[in-house]
């Protein structure tokens, strides 16, 4: 404040929103590289199984196990061939669909069923305030790998069975987030003085509560998103993830594994899709927190001038 | 080489920000002598602090950078010495101390080592340290230091926790204290104490003083010197009676003009039908009770200030009356209806008549919504008061009355300064065309010039619109130039009540004389002659 | 102080009886161990004795009652599987559960906050970058890929490790590194931050005024303030290893409690399941207490 008193009367020069966007962006040079990846991936979920499905799928036993850079088959081949001698390469790309749709799917639901509930948790001041918390505690005991052997034994591993066993176990850790913020925002003064006024409940949650809480969750999110890949990606290497003809990364890591001493690459390239994936979802959450906290953000500007 | 104790010479800082790079001090020199008091006066935001910050080197760089510039100590410069230098200076030679003595002291570690750990930095022994803490302890007035020493900064009161502060500072005898409004935030009874202490260690041991501050009362009590500042720059320097008796500068002036606690008294507003009306109001919190039995009555247009030192129950009042918490007993009458048993519905169509102006507009005001959408929200939730249509218009209106511009119904709340802010929050409780305003130290975060500003329109708007007032506040002379009626309250009860004039010039009980007493004037003359007064009564 | 422990224990035993019941009845919905544990073409006859033996002839809910009953003088049952008790089991597995954890833990700890003090000392410095970028990788990594490769790099390529088994203070180089990755990435996360946050509070412009060396003011003033939070994400990072590092313990063949867990709801062993999901319970409740305590020794502001 002390500064603003002085600078207030001076018209800020007005940049687009996009633009500062861009500019914040590309003065983390690590997130912006991240950023162009996961466009990169989120074009194979897309259109990955669009147009790499056949190949994806074909055999072709001259091809089993063939070693990577090799590019006499072509650029399909770039990365070798799997054991049925299907191209890495269209796999890796197709796999990323039910990769990213599991997380994401399971990302969105818990995260939609974790922040009502934190928020009517956060709001109410009776029995439901006590009591909701507790679903998280007992979710939380809950050894998850061993809730998702027990679910997928009993239900058959489809994609949208994992995505719920995941969503379960993914709960608390929105409800809590969502809790804890609103009993802060909740003791703010501009809430306070919105009651003064005669604001609704429903007013006062969705109008000044929602958009101070939602950057937190989706930050929150975007780590957990990278999270759940690799949970998913452990469910499908312990084998009771997705299913074959199905592929996700961590199943593919999971069939290479018997070659690992003849054909590494089976292995290697799925697993480094998964952590290149889950380390830009990383980097970007750690950005969003920087350019959304005004005590950082000055690091991200000043880096961009000296970029301009 | 001077021959001063301390000297900064053509200091220049800035700091890069997020609208670019802002100057904190441009060309300060200023210097303290031995066994001298030397006040660095001026308003949030010029850069009164930043001197000081360079001397301890406590400025982090980045975002800081000292542009240019001598800091002599002893007739060496610090600024071209080693950090390990520097290090053996601070604390030993120079030592500082703090607005906010809670957050500035550390939670998690006894006071008692905390004041040790100042010697033991700097090479004595933990065991004659532990004497010496003790001592110390003794010295500042600290009650049964061997018992204090083990307990935690949160177990101490405001008061006696600066007193830790200055034990802590002064512990190895430094040369020179500074003291960075050391006494903001704290009641005025205790404020005094903590001057007096000041005062008191700085003749015995000889040591250069600069007490940094915004309140020309504590410059008339304690410095010899005065260095005055505004927007990054000296404006004016010099002895405290001369500056104050004749300022040069057109900022000195204005600032003294500004004090609050020399206007005309309000002679009062003619007894009618009480608008409200508290009876028997009381709050308790489990075994601890806030507010016993509280009484009394608004008339309409008038301002009944409610005054008290932290911990009165002044503020329980207002969240007890707006049913922000609800009451353990009580009758709050608003014309003939008790506001305290209505249903949530009936509070509705209340709320448009009472409104509430909060203590800091930085977060009273949501910092995600226009200036345009925090006044029209009003119109969306009392439908009915002015056609959709002619909001716009309104609020360009409103803005206009309380010395805003139109254009700025665009804008979000950081890009105003405080007492910008602040008007914005009034606007906001006017668009509901509200009977009565209650004011939580409303004007208590502002600096005194905008502080005066505000006080002018609120009077306005008594006059001009017959809003009554309830203003809650700690400072006694903006309650002089503002308020009808005085309540003087204590640990949750009325002490004394009258109006402003009696209450002021002709106050019945000794609490209210001892709050009057321990405020401070800005007139070094006034401030003298009490100090005299005070000295032979004793 | 007793009472906060008591509400403490109630609460947990509340969600642990949650937890058994759920695990009861869901367990046995994955298929009659009779069907696992015979040959197919078994008798009827030498089926129902196989049932009446491991008492589950009974209906479900009188199976239920035994179950509690027994439990209540700590009989927590047979190892269909093993023949032995299923406590023995578990305690087994557990022993080596708990010491890889507390290996691991110990190291992980000492190297997240030492990395991690040290990067928010200088935020933005070349140190930060580093640490920063390699705690996000640590915390990106799924550790089932980094154990194959590893196998493939340390164990089959050069040699110096063996690739699974438990035996020498060898085999627990791989399993220990592989584990440390994920929690070291997560928790040096932790303390950079509540790091950074305790040092621009205002008490560290009060130590700096007094002239502390810059390693007090790193170690003694901020990192007590910072520990709270640094402490809860080790909880919960040890938590998870506690319930067993399933991923490692597979791929490694480490005889932990996570991989006997899993094993046994293959293998339909519905004992060693609920007795391992109880003994890790109580661990991780007794883990918990000492957090509780460990909050009020550090903070003197927090009192139960």
């Amino acid at each position: 404040m002390s500064v603003s008193e002085n600078i207030s009367t001076i018209e800020t020069p007005k940049k687009g929103k996009i633009k500062t966007f861009f500019s914040l962006l590309w003065s983390d040079q690590f997130a912006f590289f991240a950023a162009v990846f996961l466009i990169l991936v989120l074009t194979s979920v897309i259109f990955g199984p669009m147009l790499l499905d056949y190949d994806a799928g074909r055999q072709n036993l001259r091809g089993r196990n063939a070693a990577p850079f090799d590019f006499t088959r072509g650029w399909m081949w770039f990365l070798g061939g799997d054991q049925l001698g299907r191209p890495l390469l269209a796999r890796v790309l197709v796999a990323a669909q039910n990769t990213i749709f599991v997380a994401g799917g399971a990302v969105m639901i818990s995260m939609t069923i974790g922040s009502v509930l934190g928020v009517i948790a956060g709001n109410s001041r009776g029995r439901l305030g006590q009591f909701i918390p507790r679903i998280a505690d007992v979710i939380m005991s809950f050894p998850s790998l061993l809730l998702a052997v027990i679910v997928l034994y009993m239900l058959e591993p489809s994609v949208s069975n994992i995505i719920i066993v995941l969503a379960i176990t993914r709960i608390p850790v929105y409800l809590r987030t969502a809790r804890a913020e609103i009993l802060e925002i909740r003791e703010r003064m501009f809430i306070q003085a919105a009651i003064v006024m005669g604001a609704s409940k429903f007013r006062i949650i969705f109008r000044h509560m929602m958009p101070m809480l939602l950057p937190t969750l989706l930050t929150v999110a975007t780590l957990d998103f990278a999270f759940v890949m690799l949970a998913e990606s452990s469910l499908s290497f312990l084998g009771i993830g997705i299913q074959p003809p199905d592929i996700t990364w961590g199943l593919m890591v999971s069939q290479g594994r018997p070659y690992l001493t003849t054909a590494w690459w089976l292995s290697f390239w799925p697993g480094l899709a998964i952590i290149f994936t889950t380390l830009s979802l990383n980097l970007i959450s750690n950005w969003i927190r920087i350019a959304l906290d005004p005590q950082q953000r000055w690091r991200l500007e000043i880096e961009s001038k000296k970029n301009d | 080489m001077t021959d001063y104790l301390l000297e900064v010479r053509d200091l220049s800082v800035t700091f890069h920000t997020t609208r670019g790079p802002v100057d904190a001090v441009r060309n300060v020199s200023w210097h303290l002598n031995r066994g001298e008091v030397l006040a660095i006066l001026g308003e949030s935001g010029s850069g009164k602090s930043v001197s000081a910050a360079a001397i301890m080197d406590l400025i982090d760089m980045p975002p800081g950078e000292i542009k240019s510039g001598e800091i002599f100590f002893e007739g060496e410069n610090l600024l071209t010495m080693d950090q390990e230098a520097r290090r053996e200076i601070n604390g030993k030679k120079i030592a500082m101390i703090f607005q906010d003595p809670l957050s500035h002291l550390n939670p998690v570690y006894t006071v008692g080592w905390q004041i040790e750990e100042t010697m033991v930095i700097h090479g004595t022994a933990r065991r004659v340290a532990q004497k010496e803490m003790l001592s110390l302890l003794t010295k500042v007035g600290i009650p049964d230091p061997i018992l204090a020493a083990k307990k935690y900064p949160h177990q101490f009161s405001g008061g006696q926790r600066q007193r830790v502060m200055i034990a802590m500072a002064l512990a190895l005898k430094p040369d020179v204290l500074i003291a960075d409004e050391p006494t903001t935030a704290l009641d005025v009874t205790v404020q005094a104490q903590i001057l007096k202490l000041l005062q008191e260690l700085q003749r015995e041991t000889g040591m250069g003083l600069v007490i940094i501050t915004h309140d020309l009362g504590v410059v008339a009590e304690i410095a010899d010197r005065v260095v005055v500042m505004n927007n990054a720059e000296i404006v004016e320097s010099g002895l405290v009676s001369d500056v104050y008796h004749n300022p040069k500068h057109a900022y000195t002036k204005k600032l003294i003009a500004s004090a609050p606690g020399n206007g005309e008294m309000s002679s009062g507003v003619k007894s009618q039908e009480p608008i409200l009306q508290l009876e028997n109001v009381s709050k308790a919190y489990g075994d601890f009770v806030a507010l016993r039995g509280m009484s009394f009555e608004l008339m309409p247009g008038e301002v009944v200030a409610i005054v008290g030192e932290s911990g009165s129950g002044k503020s329980t009042v207002a969240r007890m009356l707006l049913r922000l918490e609800e009451a353990s007993g009580g009758v709050v009458k608003y014309r003939g209806d008790d506001i305290l048993s209505m249903s949530s519905s009936e509070l509705l169509s209340i709320r448009r008549d009472i409104q509430m102006v909060f203590q800091d507009p930085t977060q009273s005001l949501n910092p995600r919504m226009s200036v345009y959408q925090i006044i029209s929200e009003a119109w969306i939730i009392h439908a009915g008061i002015i056609a959709k249509s002619k909001w716009k218009e309104r609020a360009g209106q409103l803005l206009e009355q309380v010395g805003l511009k139109r254009e700025h119904l665009d804008r979000y709340p950081h890009q105003f300064s405080g007492g910008q802010k602040q008007r914005i929050a009034i606007a906001r409780a006017l668009a509901l065309e509200p009977k009565i305003i209650i004011c939580d130290e409303a004007v208590s975060a502002l600096d005194v010039s905008i502080q005066a500003q505000v006080i002018a329109l609120l009077k306005g708007l008594q006059k001009n619109l017959g809003i009554s007032f309830i203003f809650i506040a700690h400072d006694l002379p903006v309650v002089r130039d503002f308020a009808d009626r005085v309540i003087v309250m204590k640990s949750g009860e009325i002490v004394e009540e009258g109006a402003v004039q009696q209450i002021f010039e002709a106050p019945k009980e000794l609490y209210t004389r001892n709050l009057l007493n321990a405020s401070l004037d800005p007139d070094p003359k006034v401030q003298a002659a009490r100090r005299m007064a005070a000295a032979a009564v004793s | 102080m007793n009472k906060f422990i008591l509400k403490r224990a109630l609460a947990s035993l509340v969600s642990l009886l949650f937890l058994v019941v759920a695990v009861f009845f869901l367990s046995r919905l994955t298929g009659d161990p009779t069907d696992l544990y015979l040959p197919v073409d078994a008798s009827l006859a030498s089926r129902e004795q196989f049932r009446k033996i491991h008492g589950l002839d009974q209906p479900l809910m009188v199976q239920f009652f035994n179950y509690v009953r027994d439990l209540a003088v700590l009989d927590f049952g047979e190892s269909i599987r093993r023949a032995r008790p299923a406590l023995d089991v578990v305690l087994e597995a557990f022993k080596w559960t708990l010491q890889l954890a507390l290996i691991t833990l110990f190291l992980v700890t000492l190297a997240a906050i030492i990395f991690g003090s040290l990067a928010a000392f200088r935020v933005g410095g070349m140190f930060d970058r580093f640490a920063t970028f390699f705690s996000l990788i640590g915390a990106s990594a799924p550790d089932f890929w980094l154990a194959i490769v590893a196998i493939v790099v340390f164990s089959v390529g050069l040699g110096w490790v063996p690739t699974s088994g438990t035996g020498t203070m060898m085999h627990w180089i791989l399993p220990v590194t592989i584990l440390f990755i994920r929690p070291f990435g997560l928790i040096l996360q932790v303390v950079r931050s509540s790091m950074i946050t305790a040092l621009s509070a205002a008490y560290i412009k009060t130590a700096r005024a007094k002239g502390a060396k810059a390693k007090s003011i790193i170690f003694i003033h901020a990192l007590r303030n910072a520990l709270l939070p640094i402490i809860t994400v080790i909880g919960d990072q040890a938590a998870g290893m506690l319930n067993g590092a399933v991923i490692v313990e597979t791929i490694f063949g480490f005889p932990g409690v996570g991989k006997l867990m899993i094993d046994s709801i293959l293998q339909r062993d519905f004992s060693v399941v609920l007795a391992s999901i109880m003994v890790t319970a109580f661990v991780i409740f007794l883990m918990n207490i000492l957090i509780d305590l460990l909050y009020a020794v550090l903070d003197p502001r927090i009192r139960y």
